[in-house]
């Protein structure tokens, strides 16, 4: 696998503010990369350093091994970027935006033409490419956009908050899209968010920047699985029948350190699995099982543990 | 560039911004012209017998400002109109950094908006211009000759250049200003100070330095200051060209002294003649845009685009 983005102590300043700090990022050819961080740490500015669209104070930024400071049209080139909230030219219809772009990038008319039907299809406008994108909702917006990267047929594609201000059905589809397009095409993405569990579901590598510094990068298996050993084990427990006072005997069983109420059931912090003791502890009280599972450690536990540690 | 070039040229042609200054300045002018004609008509015998055709862009009938005077007051307005967005309205609409992260170079998006523009301009006056011969010719009943066929020409392509500038300017302050009606408001403000204020502000400042001239020498003093302020105004330059381009007997700028016409014979001037006496103005105007320009290119190809 090779590099597709790279960033080399990547750094931007603005007069008293340090937007990006040294960051160093990679990005491997084929990869969904989840690149996440609150409002304002430095997610778009990175990106805009990676396109050309600002210079870096200092570091170097390489995509697909052009610098795009450098040889920007190289990078503009290979580069699909959709910026937070696209914007189009609202008189104009969806197939003449795109056609538009198309002939920015220097493909024919014909070959524009075909592209040009085929994405709209994919993303599910192809019944509304004939309309002014004024009349638009912001759903189609964010579908054409993606279809707007897609038409130079890219490398990379940069995606800012592809699913900012969708609603549930909307954001699943354009993730189920972007997956599709990285499966299909090997396209890189790189993807920027804030929305944790939707990065959850299609990144398999993740960066986390707070305040312009990359805290924390790599497999989501792998970031998980460190968190799983320092932390001590959690379980969720719910029963079924008279269990006054259960909460005392619970936190009798040796290893259970905390018993917390949480909805209809307790949450456990424990040092060692407890699994056995709770089960013959609720069978010897006549209590019956409803639930009994382990925690494991989501995104956002991942992402609060470095946040906070930041 | 030229992709840029001919999407931006559609769009002006499609708005409905440019139907409507088209609307109000093809029928002021032709009224202009039409009544200028109807005055030559009746008042023929005063008339000078060289140059009548030129006279329907220049002569003032009644109320109306001569066509060139009124050409000169509403093209910065063109100009403004047709630029004040070039870059600020590509802000506002999220578009400008989707443009940009396509392989193109900045400067072409810049160039192909100018160039769109000026051309909108340049078919624009072209047709007025094509207009007000036609119609000269119905209400004469002769066509213009070759030398003021020319002199029409080179009106028409200083014009262009001026209207140019207006456009430069917009476009610099629609770069400088990231909000559209911020830039709108810039042009306007700057156009109507060049345009009215320049005038006070060069007759203020000549009252002070020369307070009550009483010889000749002073009141040629400040009236020269006067006409050097007022010269910092593009418009300035472009009503003084095009006086001396439109009547070929004038033979300088401002004010001349009796003994400077001593001996010369009141005859119209050769075009050439006419050509050198404006080259300076023109050259002037022409910086100007290039300055313009040159600002725009500066702070547009390092701006960051965050849209």
């Amino acid at each position: 696998m090779s590099t597709v983005v790279e960033t080399i102590g990547l750094t931007k300043r603005y007069r008293d503010l340090t937007a990006v700090n040294g960051l160093n990022l990679k990005v491997e050819q084929g990869e969904v990369f989840g690149f996440l961080g609150p409002n304002g740490a430095g997610k778009t500015t990175t990106i805009l350093m990676l396109l050309g669209l600002t210079e870096p104070t200092s570091g170097q930024a390489l995509i697909c091994g052009f610098d795009p400071t450098q040889q920007p049209l190289e990078v503009k080139k290979r580069v699909g970027y959709l910026p937070e909230n696209p914007g189009f030219y609202e008189d104009l219809t969806g197939c003449e935006n795109l056609l538009y772009i198309a002939r920015l990038n220097r493909v024919s008319d014909p070959e524009a033409n075909q592209r040009i039907s085929r994405l709209l299809d994919q993303v599910g406008l192809s019944s509304d490419g004939d309309r002014p994108v004024r009349e638009f909702s912001r759903g189609m917006k964010q579908r054409l956009g993606i279809a707007e990267v897609l038409i130079k047929e890219p490398q990379v594609l940069i995606l800012d908050e592809p699913t900012l201000g969708l609603d549930p059905d909307g954001a699943v589809r354009i993730l189920e899209l972007i997956t599709q397009l990285s499966r299909e095409r090997g396209l890189s993405v790189l993807l920027s968010s804030h929305l944790l569990h939707q990065v959850q579901q299609i990144c398999r590598r993740i960066g986390i920047i707070v305040k312009g510094r990359m805290i924390v990068q790599g497999e989501l298996d792998k970031l998980g699985s460190a968190i799983l050993k320092e932390r001590q084990w959690n379980f969720l427990l719910e029963v079924a029948g008279q269990a006054d006072g259960i909460e005392r005997e619970l936190s009798l069983i040796g290893g259970v350190a905390e018993v917390e109420r949480r909805g209809g059931g307790w949450r456990l912090r424990c040092t060692r699995d407890v699994r056995p003791e709770l089960v013959s502890l609720l069978t010897k009280k006549g209590l019956s099982l409803l639930q009994l599972r382990s925690e494991d450690p989501t995104l956002e536990e991942i992402y609060l543990k470095y946040f906070r540690e930041a | 560039m030229s992709v840029v070039f001919w999407k931006e040229l559609a769009d002006h042609f499609g708005s409905r911004r440019f139907m409507i200054l088209l609307a109000i300045i093809v029928l002021t002018g032709l009224w202009a012209t039409y009544s200028a004609g109807q005055t030559i008509r009746q008042d023929a015998e005063n008339m000078p017998t060289e140059f009548v055709f030129l006279l329907l862009l220049t002569s003032q009938s009644g109320a109306l400002f001569p066509l060139a005077t009124f050409l000169g007051f509403l093209g910065p307005l063109v100009g403004i109109t047709l630029g004040f967005d070039a870059i600020s309205g590509e802000y506002a609409r999220g578009t400008l950094s989707r443009v940009l992260s396509q392989p193109i170079y900045r400067d072409s998006l810049i160039n192909g908006k100018f160039l769109a523009a000026l051309a909108t301009v340049a078919i624009f006056w072209a047709s007025i211009l094509i207009l007000v011969i036609g119609l000269g010719i119905s209400l004469l009943g002769f066509p213009p000759n070759a030398e003021e066929l020319w002199r029409m020409l080179i009106f028409t392509l200083i014009g262009i250049i001026y209207v140019g500038f207006w456009l430069a300017l917009a476009l610099l302050f629609s770069i400088l200003f990231q909000r559209t009606v911020t830039a709108a408001l810039g042009s306007l403000a700057l156009w109507l100070f060049l345009a009215i204020f320049v005038w006070m502000v060069a007759k203020l400042a000549s009252g002070l330095v020369v307070p009550n001239p009483s010889t000749p020498e002073q009141l040629v003093q400040q009236t020269n200051i006067e006409t050097i302020i007022s010269r910092f105004s593009p418009s300035t330059l472009y009503s003084e060209t095009v006086h001396i381009l439109l009547n070929p007997v004038a033979r300088a700028f401002g004010p001349v002294l009796q003994e400077q016409l001593a001996g010369i014979l009141p005859t119209p001037l050769a075009l050439s003649q006419s050509l050198l006496l404006i080259l300076p103005h023109l050259s002037t105007l022409f910086a100007l845009v290039a300055v313009c320009f040159g600002i725009s290119y500066v702070k547009f190809m390092r701006a960051e685009i965050r849209a």
